[in-house]
């Protein structure tokens, strides 16, 4: 089933989608990998809070590539998600609504998407230069000091990804 | 050897080579993935997966965008002739030379960190690289470069099997890694196999075995069987691209052996993603281009 998604996700527009479904996405995301997980969550351990509001967001496992001259943003494919599995539960429980990677993801990730009603998608592993087509803006909004490891807030367009586990427990890698 | 000459055209190639790898795969990889594509079954979702992979890579040749936003640590196998003298020092030099340059104005990201477990600061340079040199008969300098992505490097893996293990010990040991990296490391992936020597030593070989032509085999044909049988247990594995499911996962199994000790028999995995990128150059004792 292929489905046409505005950002900000909520539960409604994400509780049909099951694994296997195409997705395009259009509107505002977060992106921000592993230094960005390691500081929101540590932050939030020692002040109660975190430099930005996940409730509703959908998050961007990905560090750019260098823009050229005349582009928005350099090549942009995913990273491997289970890297960020230690911190997501934590992500999720602040209200974070769906995350986009590439690969599998642990049991509590699992776990914690039933819990609180939320999706991963994955992105086409690699697929950089693909992505970088569909991008319309980006900016950092955290971290700047982490470089291509920011926190960003990125505009997108048509952006494919696929529901690689739902938020009924199923899981397309398992096989 | 003339290395002034040999330093400037190595700096030159390297650079021009590195920036054509990072945004388009040499006919090999590109040629088994169209392939691939048409093998897979539609009804599979690995088939979606290669269908934006080959869209991908058409985007990022007209753009002249890296195909992939990790655009590697650089690994290098520099094979000298020995009838040759030369300074490893200038070679070494002028490859790093060519590669920072590529990286800066091919858009590449840098994606080097200087001391691995406590400040992780990126050199900004991409370097330094991972550079191997061997002695080997003749009077030519040969080099091969591989962007090694990281994805897959995390999924590498190495086992000490018994000496009395066998080939199907060889199989078993590679097939339990693949299956444990299973869509991680962007499939369909090659998968370089290295047998013999030390644990390290097995390691290095499995990194030369993916400097090898996709669909090329081991000379001794016991050892290309075994590349064909892991081949095809890879494939059954159904991880398919992307690790969506589906009946291509690799692309290709090459296999380098060498040496041991009678106790035993290092086998080391290395794999590479679908962007196998990848480059080659051969210099006269002249220190010219061939």
């Amino acid at each position: 089933m292929r489905y046409d998604l505005n950002l900000p996700l909520n539960r409604d527009m994400i509780k049909d989608l099951v694994v296997g479904d195409e997705v395009y996405l259009n509107g505002k995301l977060l992106v921000g990998r592993d230094q960005v997980h390691l500081r929101l969550t540590t932050e939030l351990e020692r002040d109660g809070k975190m430099p930005v509001s996940l409730i509703g967001e959908t998050i961007f496992y990905m560090g750019p590539a260098p823009a050229p001259q005349g582009f928005v943003i350099g090549s942009c494919g995913p990273t491997t998600s289970a890297r960020m599995d230690p911190f997501a539960p934590t992500l999720m429980r602040e209200g974070l609504i769906a995350m986009i990677g590439k690969g599998p993801r642990s049991e509590s990730v699992r776990n914690s998407l039933i819990d609180h009603g939320c999706v991963y998608f994955t992105a086409f592993g690699g697929c950089g230069a693909l992505y970088a087509q569909c991008v319309r803006s980006v900016r950092v909004i955290a971290y700047e000091d982490l470089g291509p490891e920011a926190l960003y807030e990125m505009v997108v367009e048509d952006f494919p990804v696929i529901v690689a586990m739902d938020a009924f427990g199923a899981s397309i890698y398992d096989r | 050897m003339d290395m002034l000459e040999l330093e400037k055209n190595l700096e030159e190639t390297v650079y021009r080579r590195m920036l054509t790898a990072g945004v388009e795969l040499s006919d090999d990889v590109h040629d088994a993935l169209k392939m691939a594509f048409e093998r897979e079954e539609s009804a599979n979702s690995g088939s979606i997966v290669l269908e934006n992979i080959l869209k991908n890579l058409a985007i990022a040749k007209e753009k002249r965008l890296p195909m992939c936003q990790d655009t590697g640590m650089v690994l290098g196998f520099v094979d000298i002739g020995e009838e040759l003298t030369v300074s490893l020092g200038v070679i070494k030099g002028a490859i790093e030379r060519g590669i920072e340059r590529a990286y800066e104005d091919g858009s590449f990201r840098k994606s080097v960190v200087a001391e691995p477990v406590f400040d992780r600061d990126n050199t900004k340079t991409n370097l330094p690289a991972v550079i191997y040199f061997e002695s080997v008969p003749g009077d030519t300098i040969s080099v091969h470069l591989l962007m090694k992505g990281f994805g897959s490097e995390n999924c590498s893996g190495l086992e000490m099997l018994n000496p009395t293990k066998g080939p199907s010990g060889v199989e078993d040991a590679v097939v339990s890694i693949m299956g444990k990296a299973g869509g991680k490391p962007c499939p369909p992936v090659v998968v370089g196999v290295g047998i013999g020597g030390t644990s390290d030593r097995a390691a290095i070989l499995s990194k030369r075995a993916l400097t090898r032509k996709v669909g090329t085999y081991h000379q001794d044909p016991r050892y290309a069987g075994l590349e064909r049988s892991i081949f095809d247990r890879i494939q059954g594995l159904g991880v398919g691209a992307g690790g969506l499911g589906g009946i291509i996962t690799t692309l290709g199994v090459m296999i380098e052996s060498e040496a041991t000790h009678i106790a035993g028999m290092p086998v080391a995995v290395s794999i590479n993603c679908w962007a196998d990128r990848k480059a080659e150059m051969v210099f006269d004792k002249k220190g010219a281009l061939q």
